[in-house]
């Protein structure tokens, strides 16, 4: 008995653990308390302010502009590059995927600093271009398109796309007809990682981006260190406002992959 | 030119040439090059001769070293209870464990902070404490998933046949549960322990001023001094390049071992 009580109360522990700081701090984010911890009235204002603020917003939309823009990048770069190594000598291929594990094992910090020094001091291009930054987040995620797209060229069925060409097909369109219908779900899966590898970079960012312009990392670690607590407790309402967009998606997704999971079975059951 | 599907790789072998090759390349030569552009060794003997530098490499070490062990110590229990539990819908629930890392970790740090913040009164009274605490709760489940992953797809009748043979199930676990989950044990550490030496925002936000090897390079280049900090970057490369092939090895050892076993 005790035992299943220990059993059951370990990931109990880790779940409030994980969860705990941001389920207090989402309680806050509607009260106008500027601490917590201190007991206050309900309030919208930090939600008010989230929106309103012009700094806040410009910063919300750069980031998401800025996550789809590379993202797209990375998935035609990554994607590019799994289906010519995938059918190149196996000399080069092994080579792509070896370059490619660079940045994938690569600290995040000394990825951006060589981007910095390569782009900016050595080639002079201006970070106000905004494409050291944006061909950074490229660097970050493009290889893990690669690695997403890989598998499941490796899964096709290769005969397909030579029936095709004997089919008449040009090579073009047996690509586009064949190859790529059946390596899209793995484009898909390395365009979401890529978002949210954008999302969530720092390190990068900071050394490549142009002074005037934040992603939501960049401006919550200085507004850390600042003492303007408007902005402090609009933060809150961000973290929360993520929070539950998050929970949405994954939840989305849950269902989806149940419904696939039951049509699925029907189609055997009809068999 | 005549359309091949080989041709299409040619952007991407670009595209990797130049922002993956050329930035390494042109790392080594700022770091073995001072301010003149003349050829030196004095950026690498002057981090190991200098005491502050040394002292921040070995200090990133033990943070490293202590949260890796901290999440390790979490992720393990978690993974196991949950991956050996008869409940019907684990996936969702391990999808609940790793929630947290879609949200951008600049706020998760900032709501862990306000909470230490709370707890302690003063975050400055516990900086080592609190970095760690600051970098579990950031990477766990990056632990907790590739365990959980290796240990539910263990055949449980391997389990099953110890028991069977005579042994109890702490013995059943230590020589067959445990062995069989090393290779998510060590893909866990490595998703753990490289991150925990360089990420000095974590330190930054938790009011930590101890440099680690990350902050090295930061304060390198705000201080526009290219040379130092690409030695800085080349060292950690170097670092990262001994670990990989470490578990690397270790996982080739392992998939060796457990070929062997079956």
């Amino acid at each position: 008995m005790t035992k299943k009580l220990i059993r059951g109360l370990i990931p109990v522990i880790a779940l409030i653990f994980l969860y705990a700081p941001i389920l207090i701090l989402a309680v806050y984010s509607f009260t106008d308390a500027t601490q917590i911890g201190a007991i206050r009235g309900f309030t919208l204002k930090n939600y008010v302010t989230l929106f309103t603020t012009e700094e806040l917003r410009n910063m919300i939309l750069g980031t998401i502009l800025l996550a789809l823009a590379s993202a797209l990048l990375a998935t035609l770069f990554g994607t590019l590059g799994a289906i010519g190594a995938f059918y190149s000598r196996k000399r080069v291929s092994s080579a792509v995927s070896t370059v490619n594990q660079i940045p994938v094992i690569n600290a995040d910090v000394v990825t951006g600093f060589s981007l910095c020094i390569l782009l900016v001091v050595v080639l002079g291009i201006s970070k106000d271009t905004y494409l050291p930054l944006l061909f950074g987040h490229v660097t970050l995620s493009a290889p893990f398109v690669y690695l997403s797209v890989m598998p499941k060229l490796k899964q096709m069925d290769s005969s397909l796309y030579e029936a095709a060409l004997d089919l008449g097909a040009t090579p073009a369109s047996a690509l586009f007809r064949v190859v790529i219908p059946q390596i899209f779900s793995g484009m898909v899966s390395g365009f979401s990682l890529a978002v949210t590898l954008s999302l969530d970079d720092y390190f990068i960012a900071t050394y490549t981006k142009p002074a005037t312009f934040d992603t939501i990392s960049t401006y919550v670690v200085n507004a850390t260190k600042g003492s303007q607590t408007a902005i402090k407790t609009a933060l809150w309402a961000l973290s929360t406002l993520i929070f539950v967009i998050v929970i949405l998606i994954v939840l989305g997704l849950n269902l989806r992959a149940r419904r696939a999971d039951r049509s699925d079975l029907r189609k055997e059951a009809g068999r | 030119m005549k359309f091949s599907r080989k041709t299409l790789g040619i952007p991407y072998i670009i595209f990797l040439l130049i922002f993956v090759v050329a930035p390494l390349l042109v790392l080594f030569y700022y770091a073995f090059t001072n301010g003149q552009g003349q050829f030196t060794f004095r950026n690498l003997t002057g981090f190991f001769t200098d005491p502050n530098t040394v002292g921040t490499l070995f200090y990133s070490l033990a943070i490293a070293l202590v949260t890796t062990a901290v999440c390790l110590l979490i992720a393990y229990p978690v993974a196991y209870v949950l991956a050996t539990s008869g409940l019907k819908s684990k996936g969702v629930i391990i999808m609940i464990f790793v929630l947290p890392m879609w949200i951008n970790f600049s706020l998760r740090i900032t709501a862990l902070k306000e909470i230490l913040t709370l707890i302690e009164g003063n975050l400055a009274f516990y900086p080592f404490l609190n970095s760690v605490i600051g970098m579990t709760y950031d990477f766990l489940p990056f632990m907790i998933l590739p365990i959980y992953n290796t240990i539910v797809k263990l055949d449980g009748s391997l389990t099953e046949a110890a028991r069977d043979l005579g042994a109890d199930e702490k013995r059943a676990f230590l020589h067959v549960t445990l062995p069989l989950s090393l290779p998510g044990i060590i893909s866990g550490v490595s998703m753990v322990f490289l991150p925990a030496m360089t990420n000095y925002v974590v330190l930054d936000m938790l009011y930590n001023s101890t440099y680690i090897m990350g902050s090295l390079i930061g304060s390198y280049f705000s201080a526009y001094n290219w040379h130092g900090g690409s030695m800085i970057a080349l060292i950690l490369l170097a670092i990262i390049c001994v670990f990989t092939l470490v578990t690397n090895g270790m996982e080739e050892e392992d998939a060796r071992a457990g070929g062997a076993l079956l």
